[in-house]
């Protein structure tokens, strides 16, 4: 018999394997009917994170809310790259309304579809890290108190983006921004700021948390599908690369997030109702720095006379989290 | 049905009667007793179809408001002074977004220093904000302008505030008749909205809108609120048919048609100054009183006709543009452009300091006789004011006032 | 026009009372209107409260500077609060209080207004009897009924039931209908010993 040569396929990945698994199984962009909430258009930046995640995530819970989302977005960069009036590239019912409330917007959609009996009509909320973490915690916290039924996703690009990359309470350490430049004796921001909305999202006892990334989308939608089969508070949290804030490549953001994930630095869990029930262990643990070279926000940090402590102390960060998540089984 | 009771109560109920489908509000002195009878109502089953959401901050509360609204659900909620300056920010997005919403302002001032009485300070440092501004002057009123701001925000898809004296309206106990459930459906449909977040029919809410066409927003929006002049005295005289009752419209005059001097305030001072005008009018003299329940958009052309044949205008200010002077009046003047009379201001009842029928009686006498300055403040303790003044200038080493600290007689006459 | 001004503590049913007083005025068909000042919301602060009432539809909303009648939940805030200011010489003084005028340190107050116009009430006391708590707001408001004849007992009682529901309310209106007896003995006392 002539040798045959035989392609071995993977399923669970984005390549063209999708078609081995079932329709419900498969990843929601595999699909040619997907619904393109976010469709193309929009004015974000070469190698956006956040348009990726958005598009995904929000792709996701149309598909098992049987396309009934009504999403209310915070100000910042996805509200703003993609509703330049007269255009829009939302092709669902979404609403913008402030900076810090988008949270609370959303309750008041819920309510008002809870009163007209509609449980089938779902409500995201979305915004990025500055709208989250800092201007829209009241809110959020407000939201997550009552348990209502919105779920939630913070889409982390590590800082105020859209204004011209300030620093946000999600900022990492050492990173430099406009408002924390790469000077002085503490180039960059400094340390033992910060803050961990997930972890506060679990303090809340909510039914579900989960941390996402854009280096592991299928991942993201199996966890944005998880929320939407939940009533009641949830909370989404997704990192997302963003090359102008970061001085990053482009096409480097999926490297870089997975980068994130292998270091330790940006831990992939789900919690319900305030305890871990999953964590996605470390494939292969690497140095922070592999992570850390990639972006000019800290260049600073591989200067000749740079303080080697501070990115030891960065590795410190990386392996606490190894250590309370479990990464490493 | 006529009833004794706290006004707050009686507002609550004629919201219920207004079948509002979302009530979010935080707690804040004066508005907490309607929001608590909402609450009471909702949870014992007396107002159905109703979602009641304690929030975390006023901020939180409108935004709620403009979530729901926008969901196409009738909206309520209410605040004061602090809070309504904490939900600033959303105050000016409903608006722009044209959503219907209802909120009570029990009117009290805003601190620095901190004061929990009734002015008119909040309502007033809103007031170009986009809203419909009404000025409840009853406790009749204060409930019947909810159920007429409801028609009102709806038909023109803008947001309405009501603004109610705090405690002296929100806390007195009075008579209110407050509708049946079948009058208030007769006059208010169902809200049917301009354009409402629905997945059968997905819109984009709250686009960016850039130079080439933020302008014409605004100007529609300008244009839309000018229609609230019209839009209000038809729907009052169909509210007088249904109700039986005059209240609301843009304007009410007293005794105005033969009057030299004529009075002009908002709010429930004018019940006060009806009983001293009527006890001047025994003694011979001519005055009267316009009253104004239509705040915002200002009625120019109303307040025009109502004034322009009296010598003298005396405003009553609940309000202070601290360098300035008086807000109401600066719409007065701009009312009054080219008609030859003497307005006058008089600052009162700042903080809560009660307007007295006498303090008011001497304002009014000093205005027929033109002895009255253009700015002036009620009840002014000039003694206070000499004494921190004198302290103030003795505390400097090189004194920055004169020897006697010379403070305007424009600003500090007394009642 | 009759104005009634109401002195207690915060805790003491100041305002409470105030509204049953307007509460029964309505259901006597008449006009009436209650309000109180504010302090911040505290136990024992100084409370003062309102109560007009009236034939005509009541527009004015000043407080009562010349009280027609003064009702003085607390005692000891005789010589603390300026309690008797605005007083007309007309002026109907109604004390809570088991002293006298004189024991309580008026014997002014009784060279400038009539006698028979003065009284003190032991309101506590028969709050404490009727109802088992120290609420005197009841009792003093019949007592009022019986000194100035403005409102029947019989529409205080009323006032008290609808506002307080079962025991509480019948205690209530006890007490009030106690010391609105009290008084017109006192009266017929007075009347007999003149």
């Amino acid at each position: 018999m002539p040798a045959q040569f035989v392609k071995f396929y993977q399923t669970g990945t984005f390549t063209a394997g999708n078609r081995l698994l079932p329709s419900e199984e498969a990843s929601v962009q595999s699909d040619e009917v997907r619904p393109n909430s976010l469709t193309s258009g929009h004015r974000a930046c070469r190698g956006c994170g956040e348009a990726l995640g958005a598009r995904y995530a929000l792709d996701a819970a149309i598909r098992a809310a049987k396309g009934k989302v009504i999403i209310s977005n915070a100000t910042g960069c996805l509200e703003v790259f993609s509703t330049p009036y007269p255009e829009s590239s939302w092709r669902v019912s979404w609403m913008h309304s402030l900076f810090g409330n988008a949270a609370a917007v959303a309750t008041g959609i819920a309510a008002a579809y809870k009163v007209k009996g509609r449980s089938d009509v779902r409500v995201v909320a979305q915004g990025g890290d500055g709208g989250t973490t800092d201007i829209g915690l009241g809110c959020l916290s407000g939201m997550f108190e009552r348990n209502d039924d919105v779920l939630y996703i913070c889409y982390d690009n590590e800082g105020y983006m859209n204004t011209g990359v300030q620093r946000s309470s999600a900022t990492p350490a050492a990173a430099r921004t406009a408002t924390t430049p790469a000077l002085g004796k503490e180039p960059g921001h400094e340390f033992g700021h910060g803050k961990s909305v997930p972890l506060i999202a679990m303090a809340h006892r909510i039914p579900y948390v989960a941390t996402a990334s854009v280096a592991d989308l299928r991942d993201l939608e199996y966890k944005v599908e998880t929320a939407m089969g939940i009533h009641g508070a949830r909370y989404i949290h997704i990192h997302v690369p963003c090359p102008l804030g970061w001085g990053s490549e482009p096409s480097d953001t999926i490297r870089i997030a997975r980068l994130a994930v292998e270091t330790g630095l940006f831990p992939l869990f789900e919690a319900q109702f305030g305890t871990v029930t999953a964590r996605t262990q470390i494939r292969r643990l690497t140095p922070v720095d592999d992570y850390l070279k990639l972006q000019k926000r800290f260049a600073h940090l591989f200067q000749p006379n740079a303080d080697p402590q501070r990115i030891e102390a960065i590795q410190e960060i990386a392996n606490r989290n190894i250590q309370e998540f479990g990464l490493l089984g | 049905m006529l009833k004794q009771v706290e006004t707050s109560r009686a507002v609550a109920e004629t919201i219920a009667l207004c079948r509002p489908e979302v009530v979010c509000a935080y707690p804040i002195t004066p508005q907490t007793h309607i929001v608590e009878g909402l609450a009471e109502l909702v949870k014992a089953g007396k107002l159905q179809k109703c979602e009641f959401i304690n929030v975390e901050s006023e901020f939180a509360a409108l935004s709620v408001a403009i979530g729901a609204s926008a969901a196409g659900a009738r909206t309520y909620t209410a605040t004061a002074s602090q809070g309504l300056l904490f939900m600033a920010e959303a105050v000016y997005n409903a608006s722009g977004l044209g959503l219907p919403i209802v909120m009570t302002i029990g009117n009290r001032a805003i601190g620095a220093p901190i004061n929990i009485w009734n002015d008119h300070s909040d309502s007033m440092a809103l007031r170009d904000s986009g809203w419909v501004q009404l000025h409840a002057e009853s406790a009749q009123e204060a409930a019947d302008l909810h159920v007429l701001a409801f028609r009102v925000a709806e038909q023109l898809s803008c947001p309405v505030m009501v603004c109610m004296d705090g405690f002296v309206l929100t806390h007195s106990y009075e008579a209110v008749d407050v509708p049946s459930q079948k009058e208030v459906d007769a006059f208010l449909p169902r809200f049917d909205p301009r354009q409402v977040l629905d997945p059968a029919e997905p819109m984009t809410i709250g686009a960016m809108v850039g130079p080439e066409a933020f302008t014409e927003v605004r100007y529609l929006q300008h244009h839309n609120l000018l229609r609230t002049l019209e839009v209000i005295p038809e729907l009052s005289r169909s509210f007088q048919k249904q109700f039986g009752r005059d209240s609301g419209g843009l304007l009410r005059t007293y005794r105005t048609e033969d009057a030299d001097t004529i009075v002009v305030a908002l709010g429930s001072v004018n019940g006060t100054i009806k009983d001293v005008i009527d006890e001047m009018r025994e003694e011979g003299s001519s005055v009267g009183l316009v009253s104004i329940c239509c705040y915002r958009p200002f009625p120019f052309s109303a307040v025009r006709g109502a004034l322009a044949r009296a010598r003298r205008v005396l405003v009553i200010e609940r309000s202070l543009a601290p360098g300035v002077g008086g807000v109401v009046s600066s719409d007065v003047q701009t009312a009054l452009g080219g008609v030859r009379l003497r307005i006058m201001t008089a600052v009162a009842g700042l903080g809560g300091r009660p307007i007295t029928k006498a303090s008011l009686r001497d304002l009014f006498d000093r205005a027929e006789r033109s002895t009255l300055e253009p700015l002036t403040f009620m009840d002014l303790n000039c003694q206070m004011i000499q004494r921190y003044l004198g302290q103030q200038n003795h505390r400097r080493r090189t004194p920055l006032l004169t020897a006697e600290p010379n403070v305007s007689e424009a600003a500090v006459r007394v009642s | 026009m009759f104005e009634v001004r109401i002195h207690g503590r915060g805790g003491q049913g100041v305002v409470t009372a105030a509204e049953l007083l307007s509460a029964a005025a309505f259901l006597a068909g008449r006009q009436s209107q209650a309000f109180p000042t504010f302090g911040s919301e505290r136990m024992g602060a100084p409370v003062t409260a309102f109560c007009r009432i009236s034939e005509k539809f009541i527009r004015s909303r000043e407080p009562v500077g010349k009280p027609d009648a003064l009702i003085i939940q607390d005692s000891t805030l005789l010589h603390h609060v300026p309690v008797f200011e605005g007083l007309p010489t007309s002026g109907y003084v109604l004390i809570n209080s088991t002293r006298s005028f004189d024991e309580l340190g008026l014997e002014d107050l009784l060279q400038k207004v009539p006698s028979n116009r003065c009284r003190t009430v032991p309101a506590t006391q028969l709050a404490l009897e009727q109802v088992g708590r120290p609420l005197p707001n009841a009792a003093l408001l019949g007592a009022f009924a019986a000194m100035t004849n403005q409102v029947a007992i019989e529409f205080i009682e009323s006032a008290i039931r609808e506002r307080f529901t079962g025991q509480m309310g019948e205690a209530n209106a006890a007490a009030a209908r106690a010391a609105y007896d009290l008084v017109l003995r006192k009266d017929e006392i007075h009347a007999k010993a003149s």
